[in-house]
């Protein structure tokens, strides 16, 4: 075992960051190791592991043996608790100036183990403008020993200046094999499900473990993809809207049950309030923007559960028209080929196109802040024509 | 009225318009008492301790003075006390008008003020919304004329609760109402009309109510008015979704021979717009439901964009009654 088993189907990305710990150890011992560098940026698709990428880098160069993924370093490095590796992501909407400017700090300390002081930033496409310009000083010119590790989606998503200053590190989309193998490894799932769930999550490997290990998860799509073909009235498009747009606000309700009540008394010890008396000033002002955080973040959890919805819908209709355009191309939703078969009996290839026209728009329709049962309901009707 | 020297008037409620008023018609009965008389009008947010002492104190230039203290409830500890001992042995030469916005925020002090015997208290409360036709013939009796029972009532419907308003449609109509020769006639029902007629409170489901009818033009006149009025552009797009929801639910589950009540479940809607939605359900078919939703969404995006809210909801109306069949 080594702390690269997590990286499913990254093998050339692996052989890069070896490459580099090993060139980070000659260094270490006084030598020029070229092939190490202070700031690097792991870009890829979602799910492709970006953030276990940078951990995995992050573990192998604090590890005495170059990442053997069971010593004292590699496990904390990984779990986040190894205290020269700080991590930095956030559940909000972006990572402010002053969060940064606290990172830049620390990233100047001498390591405490006499390594490496390693800073990952798990969602840099959420820096602010000023926060990623608080960056690029210590981003180009870090302490000897200081290493930067950023992630993001694409190297456009972040500024100009920071990619400029930056290694890139370029993970792929992971090949279902891969993933499929991962699953019956790790997991223990048996190899049909485990190859079916990562053929279904095309290459986002925390939803193939969610689909290959939770019942519920695979119901829920099963209840999706049973959508295009129950879309026979008009009744049937806004039911089905009624239940995407139920079931989003439900997944929300379900985190804020989990997590709301504990931020609030978090916040009310802080300032030490009492359930009766004088609340101390500064109290109401900071109430209020929990309060607004809140309920961005139940927004933005109902938006991204209807976002992989669409999503659903989307490799659906890709597998008709594949029917449709290519016979014998490999579908997506194998395990439902029987409707993509009727549906794509049922239509030719350009109608076939709309449909995903009317996917892609409705998911910018949200994206733009639109009603959403509004929105769906337009898109199911559509689907219907 | 007795004078308001040597007093404090307190005036309460949370109606700002009301507080103001009783505010300026105290400040007029002051000026009337002591034209030369000098007025300091102050936040209370930004009074500093000692300042009140101050403000209250002979003045050099004027036998009498007028302090204004607006919204006490943002008065701080220090300058409540100056304010509270004071008001205990209030100066006879200087009238001291205090606001407070409503609320429990600065009830210690209010309190501790209608204790004391210097205080006089005017308390404005906002009038229900059944009592709003009554306010408006007081407020018209007030100005010296009157007003029939209907006319009251068409002018509420007319201009809405925003009292505001109304009492400026009340001394329009007053004078409205006054002859060349000062003599006055009541307020007629026929003369609200003739100065407020056409114009009403207009909600989205009305102009939504309005297209799917097919009423073109009637749509358009009250959406006019509800933008006029400033009602937000998404409460209209919402109200045509949800009004082409229950259409399009009432269509498939009339056709269950369910009971009203039932109905009335699976439909969404309470029972009362049922009859409403039979009637509508005739000029539309499934198709048109669809366009004139398609039409809503586009809309719904529309204003929440760049592009000109009045253009878009305007073309959503002319789509959805265009979707008809008819």
């Amino acid at each position: 075992m080594t702390v690269w088993d997590d990286l499913v189907g990254q093998d050339s990305v692996v052989e890069i960051l070896r490459t580099a710990v090993a060139s980070a150890q000659e260094r270490l011992a006084g030598g020029k190791g070229a092939a190490m560098t202070h700031a690097w940026l792991f870009t890829g698709p979602p799910g492709s592991g970006r953030s276990n990428a940078a951990r995995a880098f992050a573990a192998a160069l604090q590890c005495l043996d170059g990442g053997c993924g069971e010593c004292q370093t590699c496990r904390t490095t990984l779990a986040g608790a190894h205290p020269d590796v700080s991590l930095v992501s956030t559940d909000g909407l972006s990572i402010d100036v002053a969060e940064v400017r606290e990172q830049v700090r620390l990233a100047a300390l001498r390591p405490g183990s006499g390594r490496w002081q390693v800073v990952v930033v798990e969602d840099a496409d959420r820096l602010t403008e000023k926060a990623a310009d608080a960056l690029l000083k210590s981003l180009e010119e870090p302490p000897p020993r200081t290493v930067w590790m950023l992630c993001a989606p694409t190297a456009e998503d972040v500024i100009v200046t920071i990619r400029s200053r930056s290694r890139q590190v370029v993970l792929r989309t992971p090949p279902v094999a891969a993933v499929a193998q991962m699953l019956t490894a790790r997991e223990q799932v048996a190899p049909d499900l485990a190859l079916q769930a990562a053929r279904a999550a095309q290459g986002h490997v925390g939803r193939a473990r969610a689909l290959a290990t939770k019942e519920a998860v695979r119901e829920r799509r099963r209840a999706v993809l049973a959508i295009p073909g129950s879309l026979t009235s008009v009744g049937a498009c806004l039911d089905a809207a009624a239940t995407i747009t139920q079931t989003a606000s439900a997944q929300a309700d379900e985190v804020a049950e989990r997590l709301e009540d504990s931020e609030r008394d978090a916040l009310k010890m802080e300032f030490g309030v009492e359930d009766r008396g004088r609340r101390p000033a500064g109290y109401a002002g900071r109430l209020a923007t929990l309060e607004k955080d809140q309920k961005r973040r139940r927004t933005r959890i109902a938006r991204d559960s209807i976002d992989g919805v669409l999503i659903d819908l989307l490799s659906y209709y890709r597998d008709v028209l594949a029917t449709q355009t290519a016979p014998g191309a490999e579908l997506v939703n194998a395990d439902v080929a029987d409707g993509v078969r009727r549906l794509a009996d049922a239509g030719s290839p350009e109608q076939t196109l709309v449909r995903i026209e009317a996917i892609l728009g409705c998911r910018e329709a949200l994206e733009a802040n639109a009603a959403p049962q509004l929105a769906l309901e337009h898109l199911l009707l559509t689907l219907r024509h | 009225m007795a004078s308001l020297f040597s007093t404090v008037l307190l005036i309460t409620g949370g109606v700002e318009f009301l507080t103001d008023r009783a505010m300026r018609r105290a400040l007029a009965q002051i000026r009337d008492e002591d034209p030369e008389v000098a007025v300091s009008d102050v936040e209370a947010a930004s009074v500093g301790a000692g300042e009140l002492t101050a403000l209250t104190s002979p003045s050099l230039f004027s036998s009498h003075s007028a302090v204004v203290v607006r919204g006490i409830e943002g008065l701080d500890p220090t300058a409540a006390d100056e304010l509270l001992s004071y008001a205990a042995a209030p100066a006879a030469d200087v009238a001291l008008v205090l606001t407070h916005g409503g609320g429990q925020k600065g009830k210690g002090v209010l309190d501790k003020l209608r204790k004391l015997a210097a205080v006089q208290e005017v308390t404005s409360t906002a009038p229900k919304p059944w009592e709003v036709s009554r306010w408006v013939a007081t407020e018209v009796r007030q100005l010296g004329a009157s007003i029939s029972e209907e006319g009251a009532g068409y002018l509420v419907s007319a201009v809405g609760h925003d009292l505001r308003s109304l009492a400026a449609a009340a001394d329009q109509l007053v004078d409205a109402a006054t002859g060349a020769d000062g003599s006055r006639a009541p307020i007629s029902l026929d003369l609200v009309r003739q100065y407020f007629g056409g114009r009403a409170e207009v909600k989205g489901f009305d102009i939504a109510d309005a297209a799917i009818d097919g009423h073109t033009a009637l749509a358009l006149e009250q959406l006019r008015w509800a933008l006029n009025n400033n009602v937000a552009p998404v409460l209209i797009t919402s109200a045509f979704a949800s009004g082409l929801r229950s259409l399009a639910r009432y269509g498939v589950a009339s056709s269950k021979g369910l009971r009203e009540a039932e109905l009335a479940r699976e439909v969404g809607a309470p029972p009362f717009r049922l009859k409403r939605l039979r009637a509508q359900l005739r000029g539309w078919d499934s198709t048109g439901i669809s366009v004139a939703i398609g039409a809503v969404a586009r809309a719904d995006l529309d204003v929440k964009g760049a592009a000109d809210p009045e253009y878009a909801l305007e073309r959503m109306v002319l789509t959805v009654t265009g979707a008809r069949t008819e």
